[in-house]
């Protein structure tokens, strides 16, 4: 089967300074990649380059492709190729991301209700005021929300839901692909649970395909059926979650496990 | 060396690129280096204005409203004197008070701002009460009434500018102390037993220093113009020559409507472009007018 | 009332260093009182590594200001030593003995001012003799693994968060403390420099008796790290006991659920946990009777009506819950 996402040669700079450099990834249709790697390594870079959201002062170079289940090969999308206009047509619809610290973009002046609207208005083609709101209650159930969480505002929700409500965002227009970049960092353990069980719910109930980047192998291992290891821009291993983890090839894959601590294994971090 | 654990060549600096510090604002971009050049050239004619003019800008003639001429490159004025020497002369009122104004407006806010912030409590709500009394009275008025009770002077006119413009200042720096007295570095401060006195000049004052500053470049603007307003309406000081005086002469002698545009255009323009000048290097720090402490966090 | 020296004898050394006896924070919230830290008793003990664990909002960074005098409190004490805390003095003394480390590197150091001012500061609010500064400051710098030549000169922004959470350890260590409390000190780092600074603090307690408080989320680090810990549930502690043996064999249900939630490093995750629903009530809301009871999976009858008080049920653990000291209350 064809790959969802296929990137090749994937390039950024910024002037003469290298972010990411030469990266090869492909994602099967509903599955879930992780993507690791510290901070600085180039994994949000490489996540905004999927959704050509770089900033204009960098350059980005390599061939992005998405092939959509159900149609044919002429009718991929040529993400690198794309331009403003024509990514308007793919960002949200196919490929929607859910940003670092999303949980504080949220408009703290606007309900909640109107903010998922928002993202359907702009990115589906008509529909009715009373289909918006049939969509919006349907969302936010799907994410573990009742519906009158959609007429508050964003300072009401704890963290939790709010990071609910930015998932909820991001499938508005059921994309077959989601990128979550750190959606689990500010929460606590209990919600950072909360929230990678949905996300497994919704793989298996959309059959959606997930990008998740995290600098915590821990919350990868749970989710993901592969992880890519990235470091300084470049990757340096993938592989299947399993394989990762019991037969590590990078030296630096290898210490980014060391660093986790597992209840049941050695105490003390080779220290006490 | 104890056992710890020794950081090998250290972990790269985090590099900004083209990070701002006030050397390049001002002599990195044109525009930091036109103001600059400005400022300088006009600095440089209060000081040695009354040097190099060349006639003695109060000496009388009877060349009344005479159109430029080689003996007077601007002409002259209504009694006879040379426009020229009168234009350099005066541009040490429009710096002197300028920028004593705004220094006295500075330190007068800034006090009562870090007072005010950091304290909180009672002293905040009285302090924040006098302020807002002074930012809602309208300056102007205010120091046309000021200026009329008391004796046109240097002084007073300095004293009035300044006290009509410190709680924009007073303002701006208590909303900075709030912030910044909820840092970690702060607390850690107190953490450590450290004393309030110490905690404010230490670590609130130095961090609010930047802020201060660019708030300060905007108020000189500010205060050559309401200088330069005051004497138009004839409250400046009488036995000084400033451009505001001069367009005050000018009109109120009919200059205009004889069409010595020498007279009139040249003061007027001298004062824009001194406040164009100090403005642009305000606009130059904006960035750190706006209140969000800069953290030169490269993650950021 | 304390002085600043209280001369070291035997009877100090079976003292826990900082004796928390029933200490309540509360906060005016819009007219609602929010009980941060609600009647809670703790020891520490001298070179023991004692881990505060519980989600955000549970109080656990409220107490360790509260134990610093950062924070005023609305009942209970403090204890150093055994004495109270009392007055300025008292708290000077304190501030010798207890230093603390914060959470985020980028916040914590000055902007304005260099390494060595960072770090000689302390001694300088301290009032400890000048001519002791310079070397006082390359000791602490070096505990810390910092080479003085290179970053005494350095300002803040010229370091990594590594780095500068390394700055603030020496600032805490120049004052030769018995104990730091640090709270999150690498929840904000990398991975790679999580380990370098875990290594340095636990170095520090190895050689030197540093007792260490730890105040994290990351149970998974306290378990690797701690000799005990106390689970903190809204603004109480529920559970406390050895740290291994707590989250090994944890007897209070929230306990077990923070443990059941830690993502397993492991591939597929293995077995599924019953993962707790809903969301930490807000402190100006507690529930009645056991506070935790609305979102316990084995509450029974008594719950909603009986606050449990923290009970030991096994040598050494401690734990509120009328589970397991039910059967000894009447009827």
């Amino acid at each position: 089967m064809a790959p969802l996402l296929e990137i090749r040669d994937l390039r950024v700079t910024r002037g003469a300074h290298v972010l990411v450099d030469g990266v090869d990834l492909d994602l099967a249709p509903g599955e879930a990649l992780g993507l690791a790697g510290e901070s600085g390594c180039g994994k949000t870079t490489t996540a905004l380059a999927v959704m050509k959201l770089l900033s204009p002062a960098l350059k980005q170079e390599g061939s992005i492709v998405m092939r959509l289940p159900g149609k044919g090969p002429d009718e991929q999308i040529n993400i690198h190729k794309r331009t403003e206009a024509g990514m308007r047509q793919v960002r949200w619809r196919h490929v929607s991301l859910v940003f670092q610290g999303a949980m504080n973009s949220l408009d703290p002046v606007q309900r909640v209700e109107h903010q998922i609207t928002e993202a359907i208005e702009l990115h589906a083609r008509g529909g009715g005021t009373s289909q918006f709101e049939a969509r919006v209650a349907e969302l936010l159930e799907m994410v573990g929300l009742t519906a009158g969480i959609g007429r508050r505002y964003p300072h009401e929700l704890s963290g939790g839901q709010r990071q609910r409500v930015m998932i909820a965002l991001a499938l508005a227009c059921k994309p077959s692909l989601v990128i979550a970049d750190e959606p689990t960092t500010a929460l606590d353990v209990i919600m950072q649970a909360q929230i990678l069980e949905l996300l497994e719910q919704l793989r298996e109930d959309l059959g959606l395909a997930l990008i998740l980047i995290s600098h915590d192998l821990g919350v990868l291992a749970e989710t993901c059926d592969r992880i890519a290891v990235m470091s300084e821009g470049k990757l340096i291993e993938s592989g299947a979650v399993e394989q990762i983890f019991e037969h590590p090839e990078h030296e630096h894959t290898r210490s980014l496990l060391a660093s986790l601590p597992v209840i049941g294994g050695e105490r003390g971090l080779g220290l006490r | 060396m104890s056992g710890a654990v020794v950081l090998g060549a250290p972990e790269p600096a985090p590099v900004e690129p083209g990070e701002l510090t006030a050397r390049s604002r001002l002599l990195g971009t044109w525009r930091g280096r036109f103001s600059l050049s400005v400022l300088g050239f006009f600095i440089f004619l209060a000081i040695f204005g009354n040097l190099i003019a060349p006639d003695d800008p109060t000496a009388s003639s009877l060349d009344i409203l005479a159109k430029p001429s080689w003996a007077h490159p601007l002409g002259t004025t209504e009694q006879g004197s040379d426009v020229f020497s009168q234009l350099l002369v005066g541009a040490r009122v429009s710096i002197v008070v300028g920028f004593a104004a705004a220094l006295i407006s500075s330190i007068l806010g800034t006090t009562v701002g870090l007072a005010g912030g950091y304290y909180g409590g009672w002293t905040d709500r009285i302090l924040d009460a006098v302020e807002n009394w002074f930012l809602v009275i309208p300056a102007l008025p205010l120091m046309i009434v000021l200026a009329r009770l008391l004796d046109p002077s240097l002084t007073v006119l300095i004293a009035v500018i300044g006290l009509t413009s410190w709680a924009g200042t007073g303002r701006i720096v208590r909303a900075q102390v709030f912030t910044l007295r909820e840092r970690a570095f702060v607390e850690r401060a107190r953490a450590l037993g450290a004393k309030d006195r110490y905690i404010i000049r230490t670590h609130i004052l130095p961090n609010t220093l930047p802020l201060i500053f660019a708030n300060t470049v905007i108020i000189v603007a500010v205060s050559i113009l309401a200088e330069a307003s005051l004497a138009f309406l004839g409250l400046g000081d009488p036995t000084k020559i400033s451009w505001g005086s001069m367009l005050e002469n000018a009109f109120s002698s009919g200059a205009p409507s004889a069409g010595a545009w020498w007279y009139v255009i040249p003061p007027g323009l001298c004062i824009a472009l001194l406040v164009f000048a100090v403005s642009l290097i305000g606009y130059l720090f904006e960035d750190v007018v706006n209140p969000r402490l800069r953290d030169e966090d490269p993650a950021f | 009332m304390v002085g600043s020296s209280t001369p070291r004898t035997t009877a100090d050394a079976v003292r826990p260093l900082i004796e928390v006896r029933d200490i309540s924070v509360q906060f005016n919230v819009r007219r609602k009182v929010s009980r941060a830290v609600d009647g809670v008793a703790l020891d520490w003990q001298p070179g023991e590594i004692l881990g505060i664990v519980g989600e955000s909002g549970c109080g656990k960074s409220t107490l360790a200001r509260a134990i610093m005098g950062l924070q005023q409190v609305a009942a209970g004490d403090v204890l150093l030593s055994g004495e109270p805390i009392e007055g300025r003095a008292g708290l000077r003394a304190l501030r010798r003995r207890v230093q603390m480390i914060f959470q985020d590197p980028y916040q914590t150091l000055s902007p304005r001012q260099r390494v060595a001012t960072i770090v000689t500061e302390p001694l300088i609010v301290q009032g400890i003799a000048a001519d002791e500064h310079d070397a006082r400051v390359r000791q602490a710098l070096d505990d810390v693994g910092m080479d003085y030549e290179q970053y005494a000169e350095r300002y803040p922004h010229q370091l990594s968060g590594g780095q500068r959470q390394r700055v603030a350890i020496a600032a805490a260590l120049v004052l030769e403390p018995e104990g730091l409390i640090c709270d999150e000190p690498v929840s904000m780092l990398d991975a790679s420099v999580r380990t370098q600074i875990l290594k340095v603090l636990i170095g520090l307690q190895k050689r030197r008796g540093l007792a260490l408080i730890f105040i994290t989320h990351d149970l998974s680090l306290a378990w690797s790290l701690c000799d005990r810990i106390a689970v903190m549930y809204l603004g109480r502690v529920v559970e406390q006991g050895n740290a291994a043996a707590v989250i090994e064999q944890p007897e209070h249900p929230y306990t077990r659920a923070l443990v059941d939630a830690i993502p397993l490093a492991a591939p597929g995750g293995g077995g599924r946990r019953e993962l707790l629903s809903g969301e930490l009530p807000d402190p100006t809301n507690v529930p009645t009777g056991c506070r935790f009871h609305p979102r316990c999976p084995r509450r029974f009858a008594p719950c909603d009506s009986v606050d449990p008080a923290l009970e030991e049920i096994a040598d050494g653990r401690l734990v509120a819950c009328l589970l397991h000291t039910h059967d000894s209350a009447d009827g």
